[in-house]
């Protein structure tokens, strides 16, 4: 529930740029810049544009695996110093792998950018790979698997819907990859991806914060600017065939409660000034789920009681084809069958009867604070200019992002609502609880208090 | 769903809960009490047209009373369900009408509101209308409570099948035995069911008082304006005295609790009664803990377990000051066949800092982590809101933040070392185990 809200903030948080500077070095280095002086700090991000669905079957997973081998050395930097440096220059950094892209970011004090792009453009092109530090990190990355997809029975649910809607295209595989796909991976397979996608013409720098723009163009042409370009492999569509009927799951875990998820094939952004789809799905989703009180929340939580949670979820930029989800957890007494019924209920009077001004303009308001609370956080400026490059949109469309959103009519809501909303584009999963097991033992019960 | 959107990061950090403090000395920190005696902290903030503002109360769930653990926390989020006789509903839509965001915060020592708004007057007044509206006319209708009762109860089961939750909750009640902090914040489902519309009043009335009030605003209002919304919101809360301060928990015996769970990993968490907020070992042990686990990959916890060994995605210690002494918590998950080498290697690791101290070299980076990191903890309205809070509520002097910088460089290694040896027996220690069949 907790991430179905995250998208949702992601679909409300709008842009109000102030000017982007965005360049192209000779190399192919695109490197964006958004200057904003209200703390003396700053955050850079390298953005690959090479994430899970670029990967192949057998060797799922190596996308992220990589992202953990970055850290591992280069031929002058040796293990652990990249961290190390870093955190003795007062920054925090960290990385991060999705379907799309890979991403690696340092915040720091401004006048410390130097250091961050130094390394950066060191472990772009000079990263070793060694098979001993390989082997024990993809323990750690099986670790990591367990931890946050196989004991968590809603992430096991979602894992296996995504796997069942797509049949074809890449995003049927899991960013983690698959455990038998860890179990077998080798350093070479790593070795090959970075090979594979890391140049400086795969790559976006994106830096925002208390900086000058033609200064940090000036410190990317002295670091990365030396890079060699690639030829980069081709890519491959991969397009989803049409969906030919409903199809469902039933995903049994160690579970007290049930839970429901849909999943809808939707189109995502491609032509910003063109699409109108995403920006009337990004409204259903705000309709449906957007304040504590909006359709889903007041329908199946308040007054039926049916459901103890109910969201909605879109989001309109990737590189990729969209979903429209829906995910509910069912309140005692009622099952999933129920809820899915009354949630299909909730979808088809949108569907049927359309949207009322109210809600519209509600969902408006909300896009447009959002537009200004985001400025509050400079980590989030530069991840939306990331995500919007790496998508290939430019900068222009977040920049009109919220007049875009405020264009919606209500008629145009209903009608991605009956356009995108019908059940042979639908997958359905239900989580079937199993007992977590007989009544937990203790081997020791906790200790006398020791009171002094 | 998170992994579609948030995508899956290299590590996360457990735990920004023990918020150090600090500031530039730029930031202008204002503070007054109202006339009821609510205590007010203020930061004049006019770069974006905004203003955020939380209030906070001892209401967390350490002032649960006997037999009905989960009041404070059904109280708390029962406040914006019904308000002066507005419904759940008119509220919600009220707030998103205008933009404004209402959220709660809840943990043992504390029950808090926040709004975000536009500071166009228009949207700022309507959202400040529904902010003292929630805090100052709940209704706890009799069908809602009801209606929340169910879900909170819903929430707390289905947490269950979280094994870091279980062992989360374990921890607390080994460590605290029968100290308020030993039950779950969320509370205790056959105490939740028999919870009465009278205990959320009566509860509500003692707690959510002026005098027991902390009201902080950082955003574009001047402070004359800040004064008045600060009275207003004060003055139509109960008069209620302050609550009375909460017992020091005992130091915990050694224990070793094992609880089986059908997860794939062992949940392990090993820990002692660490330091409250207001400890004067707060600076050695919170930099002395950045060698120990608090680092991230510049912590002994994560090399040994995570970079050595493989054993783990998580390796990490903090300590959680609170009002009373919170814990002192080092964790990891490991896949159950390692359970135990796993384990040894954190507690070696414990043993040896504590028994030593960390190196010259260690100390040095941690200190220019932590003073060089200094100004990204202030770069938001949101994190200035969220110091001025913790200072208002654990009542820290109010030059505390000009003097943070120059109290972590002041820690040596014999500080630490001393410090460490006061809170850590290593023989001593809490241990909780979840996983497998809960057998050694």
């Amino acid at each position: 529930m907790v991430g179905m809200r995250g998208m949702l903030l992601a679909l409300l948080v709008g842009s109000a740029q102030a000017a982007v500077t965005d360049v192209t070095l000779d190399n192919g280095l695109r490197v964006i810049v958004q200057e904003d002086h209200r703390a003396p700090v700053m955050v850079s991000q390298v953005w690959y544009r090479a994430g899970s669905m670029d990967e192949f079957n057998g060797s799922t997973g190596v996308a992220h695996v990589l992202e953990h081998m970055m850290f591992k050395g280069t031929q002058t930097v040796p293990p652990g110093e990249f961290s190390k440096r870093i955190a003795a220059a007062g920054g925090r950094e960290n990385a991060f792998t999705s379907r799309d892209h890979t991403a690696y970011f340092q915040q720091m004090q401004k006048d410390r950018l130097a250091l961050s792009m130094q390394l950066e453009a060191d472990r772009m092109a000079n990263l070793v790979i060694g098979d001993a530090l390989f082997a024990k990190e993809i323990q750690v990355v099986m670790e990591e698997r367990r931890l946050r997809t196989d004991d968590q029975p809603q992430s096991v649910v979602y894992e296996r819907l995504m796997a069942t809607a797509y049949q074809a295209h890449p995003y049927r595989r899991p960013i983690i990859g698959w455990m038998d796909d860890l179990s077998n991976m080798t350093a070479q397979d790593a070795r090959d991806w970075y090979a594979r996608w890391y140049a400086p013409n795969n790559a976006t720098l994106v830096v925002a914060g208390d900086v000058k723009a033609d200064e940090v163009i000036e410190l990317a042409r002295r670091h990365f600017g030396a890079l060699p370009a690639r030829a980069l492999p081709p890519r491959k569509p991969q397009d989803e065939p049409a969906q030919l009927g409903e199809k469902r799951i039933v995903v049994k875990a160690p579970a007290q409660l049930p839970y429901l998820l849909m999943a809808w094939h939707a189109p995502t952004l491609k032509d910003w000034e063109q699409d109108t789809a995403p920006y009337a799905l990004q409204i259903l989703a705000g309709v449906l789920s957007g304040n504590d009180s909006a359709r889903l929340q007041k329908s199946l939580v308040k007054t039926r009681q049916i459901a103890v949670n109910a969201s909605a979820g879109y989001d309109a930029v990737a590189r990729g084809p969209g979903m429209f989800m829906i995910d509910a957890t069912p309140a005692p007494g009622t099952s999933a069958a129920a809820l899915e019924k009354a949630i299909r209920e909730e979808v088809r009077r949108i569907q049927r009867d359309g949207i009322n001004e109210a809600e519209l303009a509600r969902v408006k308001a909300q896009v447009i604070a959002a537009d200004v609370y985001q400025r509050d956080s400079l980590f989030y400026q530069a991840m939306q200019l990331g995500e919007y490059a790496t998508a290939g949109l430019p900068p222009e469309a977040l920049a009109r992002r919220v007049d875009k959103l405020r264009a919606v009519t209500a008629r145009e809501v209903q009608a991605a609502a009956r356009q995108w909303l019908q059940d042979d584009r639908l997958s359905v999963a239900e989580l079937d609880p199993q007992p977590l097991q007989a009544k937990a033992q203790r081997a020791a019960v906790p200790g006398v208090r020791h009171v002094n | 769903m998170s992994i579609k959107t948030m995508s899956i990061q290299r590590f996360f950090f457990a735990l920004l809960l023990s918020l150090p403090l600090s500031a530039q000395a730029t930031l202008a920190i204002q503070n007054w009490q109202t006339p009821q005696g609510a205590r007010v902290v203020f930061v004049e903030s006019r770069e974006l047209p905004m203003l955020d503002i939380s209030v906070d109360f001892p209401a967390g769930s350490a002032r649960d009373p006997a037999g009905k653990a989960g009041l404070a926390h059904l109280t708390h989020g029962l406040l914006d369900q019904g308000a002066g006789g507005l419904s759940d509903t008119a509220i919600a839509h009220r707030l998103a009408d205008v933009g404004a965001v209402l959220s709660g915060s809840f943990d043992r020592d504390r029950a808090g509101v926040t709004l975000r708004t536009l500071s166009s007057a228009t949207e700022k007044t309507a959202a400040l209308e529904m902010l003292a509206r929630v805090l100052q006319r709940p209704d706890f209708p009799q069908a809602v409570i009801r209606r929340e009762k169910q879900r909170l109860i819903a929430a707390i089961r289905e947490a269950e099948a979280d094994p870091g939750t279980v062992a989360g909750k374990a921890f607390y009640r080994a460590l605290y035995g029968t100290h308020p902090y030993a039950h779950d914040e969320a509370g205790d489902p056959a105490a939740i069911a028999r919870l009465t519309r009278g205990d959320l009043q009566a509860f509500y009335r003692a707690h959510y008082s002026a005098p027991n009030a902390v009201i902080s605003l950082v955003g574009d209002i001047s402070r004359a304006e800040a004064e008045a919304i600060a009275a207003r919101l004060a003055a139509g809360l109960s008069k209620a005295a302050a609550v009375p301060p909460l017992p020091s928990p005992a130091p915990a015996a050694s224990s070793d609790v094992r609880i089986a769970h059908p997860s794939t990993q062992s949940h392990v968490l090993v820990g002692a009664v660490g330091m409250a907020r207001n400890d004067p070992d707060f600076f050695p042990l919170f930099v002395g803990n950045y060698v120990l686990g608090g680092g991230g990959f510049d912590s002994r916890l994560m090399r040994e377990v995570r970079d050595k060994r493989g054993y783990a995605y998580s390796a990490y210690s903090y300590f959680m000051p609170m009002v009373e002494a919170g814990p002192f918590q080092l964790g990891l998950q490991t896949k159950l066949e390692q359970t135990d080498d796993a384990l040894k290697v954190a507690q070696a690791t414990l043993r040896q800092f504590i028994a030593d101290g960390p190196s010259e070299a260690e100390l040095e980076q941690a200190k220019s982590n932590l003073t060089g990191g200094f100004p990204l903890r202030l770069d938001s309205n949101r994190k200035i809101l969220d110091y001025l809070a913790a200072i208002g509520f654990y009542r820290l002097p109010l030059d505390y933040l000009d003097t943070w910088v120059a109290k972590v460089e002041a820690v040596d290694v014999a500080a630490v070392k001393q410090a460490f040896a006061r809170r850590i027996d290593p023989d001593r220690l809490v241990t909780v185990v979840v996983g497998a069949g809960g057998a050694r």
